[in-house]
């Protein structure tokens, strides 16, 4: 899986969870909860659908490492590395 | 119930602030508390004196009060005195901008040192202190503002922005907004530099025991939400039930991680521990498994009073996550804003070395009143037993009269009115107020079940209310945000189990004549409410109905929807007129 189509799945999750979030206009370093305003519950299904879906284990230590999109599809990347 | 009880050994309960729960019931009086705090001369009483000016007037004012951590990780200490400065300070602010006693100042932020300055500045100058959760969309704050008749702001500009400054002129009674920081947008008044050249001494307000202190605002099932009033002498229970339900004494190290928008992170987050001496750990950041388990081994909490879905987070990481930290200075864990399930209760001894202690209170109540005390046994998921000072009951609603339920039959949760943290009104609202005492007691709203032992049990609540990661959601508000939608007719809102947040919201939605369900429609709604309302009260699901089911008089029977979805028993429906379709 490229990085591109990572994150092309990854901003399709956060979409489908948070509607009211542009996919389009969301930068690479905008914060998932500062910037984009979700909550812990939101990141709680975030991460399950995006484990569901690359078929990845993110361990809840890991949370923090998918912060902004660029952090998450970094993190993605090696994971299905 | 399936699970064990967690006995207290003979030195738990000699180290316990209430070794013997039986005799000081028995013994306590609230005219004694109120002893225990100095008051101002004359017979007045001020809630920011008593956190403050009490300490440093006996020699305390060196003491640490808050220990803070940002989000970026930048600490900064606090002492009593500080505390009392800036107070002093942001009362002097409050003067100059014309705001005083009897006014109303909103806060609506994160946990940030000027959050605690406002505060306390705000109680000290006899102005009204209201906080609001930061996650609510525009529609809650506005709503809330409105009804509370703010007077005054403190947020920071990115909340200013997103939510507050395209409605801000139409609230008329708005005279001043402060922004947290050196920078104000247009209309607005930069804090830091206010600060700075503000004088930081203020003589506290000679306030009345019964003069207004604080407002909170919580969710009604039907109707607008309501302003539930607080009074100073709230300030005799915060102090004694921080002693009695969570150990706080002069020196403690302590740990509240309640959102300071909502009642808990006021009363247990503010006031109990500032007015019991206690050093406070202030974490700016959300929840986050590791950070705040450096957290408790780092600052070497002592106490911690945390809340379910946070520790079912916890639970969710599994006990490895936790191996490694040092927790043993941890005394005394505590929890609150739901039922604590059995399984997180034991999960603490496991993981901390000791249980977590479940508590009971709600906004009106103002503090803590039904408690598993550090000296009491534990039954895994029981509420505990009503504080001193404070008689509960069970009690039947059906006829005219009260009457008390049988130990282990289900009633409403009541209390005897008179403890000096109940609430005084719920603002402008006097029927509804009314509408909560009966025949001497207090009626909760919750259902509960007392046993043969005399601890209490949760239930369920007994009107439509939704409780989602502890905070409490009213059906009326969501459902009508989904209605403003030019695609929506008619909606209905209910809390669905979660094993995380206890309850989430879901949404049953009926189309207008010419939009049609679908995958979009569903995400344009819930993007909608989203929007309107903020992450923590839209629906996270929503569904599509051809009709509701509705009562005679037309009204949704949300009971239904609910017994349906958990697949319970109906119930009574001979008033209902249309199904479900």
């Amino acid at each position: 899986m490229t990085r591109n189509e990572i994150r092309t799945a990854f901003v399709d999750e956060l979409t489908r969870i948070a509607p009211d979030i542009d996919g389009k206009t969301v930068s690479d370093e905008d914060h998932l909860m500062d910037d984009l305003g979700l909550d812990s519950m939101d990141i709680l299904n975030l991460v399950t659908a995006i484990q569901t879906r690359l078929g990845v284990s993110v361990p809840e230590t890991d949370y923090p490492r998918l912060e902004t999109l660029e952090k998450a599809v970094e993190y993605l990347a090696g994971k299905l590395g | 119930m399936g699970w064990d009880t967690i006995t207290k050994s003979a030195n738990d309960r000699a180290n316990a602030a209430l070794p013997d729960t039986e005799k000081a019931r028995k013994d306590f009086s609230w005219n004694d508390a109120r002893q225990e705090l100095s008051g101002l001369p004359g017979g007045g009483l001020n809630i920011a004196h008593e956190a403050l000016d009490r300490h440093v007037a006996a020699g305390h004012g060196a003491q640490c009060a808050i220990r803070w951590r940002g989000a970026s990780g930048e600490t900064r200490d606090f002492t009593y005195e500080h505390l009392q400065r800036n107070a002093s300070k942001f009362a002097s602010v409050l003067t100059r901008h014309g705001i005083g006693k009897g006014d109303r100042l909103f806060s609506m932020m994160g946990r940030v040192p000027e959050l605690y300055f406002a505060a306390l500045g705000t109680l000290r100058a006899g102005v009204v202190f209201t906080p609001l959760f930061s996650a609510f969309g525009p529609e809650p704050v506005r709503t809330r503002m409105e009804i509370g008749e703010a007077s005054a702001l403190i947020t920071t500009a990115a909340i200013y922005r997103r939510k507050i400054a395209s409605w801000r002129a139409e609230i008329p009674s708005l005279k001043l907004v402060l922004i947290v920081g050196d920078d104000a947008p247009e209309d607005c008044v930069a804090l830091g530099p206010e600060m700075d050249r503000a004088p930081d001494r203020f003589e506290v307000m000679q306030t009345d025991p019964e003069d207004m202190a604080l407002i909170h605002f919580t969710s009604g099932t039907t109707g607008r939400p309501k302003g539930v009033v607080h009074v100073h002498e709230a300030v005799v229970a915060h102090a004694a039930t921080g002693r009695f339900a969570l150990e706080l004494r002069p020196g403690s190290v302590y740990w509240c991680t309640a959102d300071p928008g909502w009642v808990t992170g006021t009363s247990y987050g503010i006031i109990s521990p500032l007015v019991n001496g206690v050093t406070m750990v202030v974490d700016e950041a959300e929840y986050d498994l590791d950070r705040w388990y450096r957290t408790l081994e780092r600052e070497k909490v002592e106490i911690w009073y945390t809340a379910p879905t946070a520790i079912r987070m916890m639970m969710r990481a599994g006990q490895d996550a936790a191996a490694g930290y040092d927790f043993s200075n941890l005394k005394f864990l505590a929890s609150v804003g739901e039922p604590l399930n059995p399984e997180a209760v034991v999960w603490g001894k496991e993981v901390f070395g000791k249980p977590f202690h479940d508590n009971w209170w709600q906004s009106e109540t103002g503090g803590i009143m039904i408690a598993n005390t550090a000296a009491m046994d534990i039954k895994p998921g029981s509420m505990g037993k009503p504080l001193p000072g404070i008689e509960a009951g069970i009690v039947e609603t059906a006829g005219d009269e009260l009457s008390e339920c049988e130990p282990g039959e289900v009633g409403e949760l009541a209390l005897r009115p008179g403890w000096p943290s109940m609430m005084r009104a719920y603002l402008n609202e006097e029927a509804r107020y009314a509408k909560c005492f009966r025949d001497g007691w207090y009626l909760s709203g919750d259902l509960a079940m007392r046993d043969s032992d005399g601890y209490f049990w949760f239930v369920g609540r007994a009107d439509d209310l939704i409780k989602s990661s502890g905070h409490l959601i009213g059906p009326f508000e969501v459902e009508s945000v989904l209605i403003e939608h030019d695609a929506v007719a008619e909606a209905a809102v209910i809390g669905i189990p979660d094993e995380t947040a206890g309850e989430v919201v879901k949404a049953y939605v009926v189309l207008n004549p010419g939009f049609d369900a679908s995958d979009e429609m569903e995400r344009t709604l819930r993007g909608h409410a989203r929007k309107r309302l903020g992450p923590a009260v839209a629906p996270r699901e929503i569904v599509f109905r051809q009709s509701l089911p509705k009562t005679r008089s037309g009204k949704i029977m949300r009971r239904l929807l609910k017994a349906r979805e958990l697949g319970l028993p109906e119930g009574d429906i001979s008033t209902l007129e249309t199904d479900e379709k």
